[in-house]
């Protein structure tokens, strides 16, 4: 955020209306030193005002990784901003504001995934599938040029898996991939 | 009952075999070339022996089963899609004299389900099709009886070969092909598995049950269909990292029918190993309910059949 030639909104400096909201940010860290910093410190160069931070250190999700509250306050136009540059900082967000990013699911990719630009496959499920990527493996035994499989575990807004996986589906078909989805509902 | 049964491969052999245990005569039983038929019932031990060696079931052409004073008529004829004759005909002939019918042939349910109903609606006879989805599992008369509307979606792996492949895959860490080859050699997978691995035959099976859950509308053009082929042995290590693994897994619901290879829970009701099959029938009242059991084989399927023939009014 703030370097390079952005437009008004996306900048921290631009002017408000002087309004400022609260807001709760579900972070997940992973246990190392430094880490907690490393989250915060997009929060308050993207004009985030800290207010509480909870580190919920006897809590650890099912993941190994540690929950992390923060309370901040900003002015609404900043906050979707302030959620990118987490994200652009590599921290897992599970929930921002309103917005939760309660569901996990994993899709594992299979095909010339190297071949297809892997990093713009992952951006576009993210942009077009409105997912953020958790964490991905890529197995390769054939070499970077053979088919690999990929598995990528993403966070999806509650209520909105199907959709996410539609998406998912159709940049399947467009870059020759196949997905294999998880199967969803029932007790599956 | 008297059964006429038209097609003599493992199935409609098997439905021969055990027709006395289930207090039921067969009075023919056809197969592409000639037929054995006997007002008082056939020889069965006989005919089967026959068959088995090489020859001719009977001295009879096939057409002479329909001339048979048959009360359900069992046609286990191999297959077809499209327009699935002959079993569509087959099915006609007997609808129009009358009589009933048992399918094991799941072409005619698949791909021309509401001519078949109307057929039936014109018969005093009436089709019954347990057989044509999930083998000895009682799926079909488990949405009957918690009645198809109650339910709302039918998921679960309901063929054999894939699921085989699919579990010595994720076992062995082996590649497809590799266990294909041994799949063919133990007889689980057939010479030419296309229909087996690419999906079409789990397809034909939840077009099906969209049939029965919607009354209808469904066939196999209808369906999303998606194989195992192009799945290799890394992508189930990688669902292993997770605690899933791969299966091919159908979905049929009023809306339509998908089949395809999907991330389930390595430890869930829906990881069935080997040729097991299952279904999940999802009700409105009742929440899920499960049935596992013996999705193909003669013996198994015969007994579908069979409970069929049981649950036909007399005519």
């Amino acid at each position: 955020m703030g370097d390079g030639p952005e437009s008004d909104e996306d900048d921290p400096d631009a002017e408000t209306d002087g309004g400022v909201r609260a807001y709760t940010v579900r972070l997940e860290l992973v246990d190392e030193p430094g880490e907690l910093l490393r989250a915060l410190t997009p929060i308050a160069d993207s004009g985030g005002n800290l207010l509480s931070i909870h580190h919920e250190r006897g809590n650890i999700t099912p993941r190994g990784h540690i929950p992390v509250e923060v309370d901040l306050e900003c002015p609404p136009d900043r906050f979707d901003g302030i959620v990118q540059a987490l994200r652009d900082a590599g921290v897992n967000v599970i929930q921002a504001g309103e917005e939760h990013y309660g569901e996990e699911v994993n899709v594992v990719l299979v095909g010339h995934l190297v071949e297809t630009d892997l990093s713009n496959t992952l951006s576009r499920i993210e942009d077009e599938a409105d997912a953020v990527v958790l964490d991905l493996s890529l197995a390769a035994p054939d070499g970077t040029a053979g088919v690999a499989s990929a598995r990528a575990r993403l966070a999806i807004d509650s209520g909105r898996s199907a959709e996410a996986l539609a998406a998912i589906r159709s940049i399947g078909t467009d870059k020759d991939l196949t997905v294999v989805e998880p199967l969803l509902g029932g007790e599956a | 009952m008297r059964l006429a049964i038209l097609g003599a491969g493992d199935v409609g052999r098997s439905v021969a075999d055990l027709a006395g245990e289930y207090g039921h005569e067969v009075v023919a039983i056809a197969d592409s070339t000639d037929a054995a038929t006997d007002p008082n019932g056939i020889a069965v031990a006989d005919v089967l022996e026959r068959k088995v060696g090489g020859e001719a079931l009977g001295t009879r052409d096939p057409g002479a089963v329909f001339e048979t004073d048959y009360d359900v008529l069992v046609e286990a004829t191999p297959t077809t899609l499209d327009d699935a004759e002959p079993g569509f005909s087959h099915v006609r002939r007997a609808l129009e004299d009358d009589r009933h019918v048992v399918l094991a042939n799941k072409g005619p349910v698949a791909e021309r389900y509401a001519e078949l109903r109307a057929l039936e609606s014109e018969s005093a006879g009436s089709i019954r099709f347990e057989a044509t989805v999930g083998g000895a599992i009682p799926i079909l008369s488990t949405i009957e009886d918690c009645t198809p509307q109650a339910v709302t979606a039918v998921r679960g792996v309901l063929n054999g070969t894939a699921n085989f492949i699919l579990t010595r895959m994720a076992a062995e860490g082996l590649d497809y092909e590799h266990v294909l080859a041994e799949a063919q050699d133990l007889g689980v997978a057939e010479a030419d598995p296309t229909f087996d691995v690419d999906g079409t035959d789990a397809a034909l099976k939840f077009v099906i049950l969209a049939n029965v859950l919607a009354d209808g509308g469904f066939a196999l053009d209808d369906a999303t269909v998606e194989g195992i082929q192009t799945i290799p042995g890394s992508a189930l290590d990688l669902a292993a990292e997770d605690g899933r693994t791969i299966r091919l897994i159908g979905e049929a619901t009023r809306d339509g029918v998908r089949v395809g290879p999907r991330l389930v829970a390595e430890n869930g009701a829906l990881a069935v190993s080997g040729t097991r099959n299952i279904v999940q029938i999802e009700t409105r009242n009742a929440g899920s309910l499960h049935s596992s059991g013996r999705g193909a084989g003669g013996p198994e399927t015969a007994t579908a059949v069979l409970s069929d023939v049981g649950r036909l009014p007399p005519l």
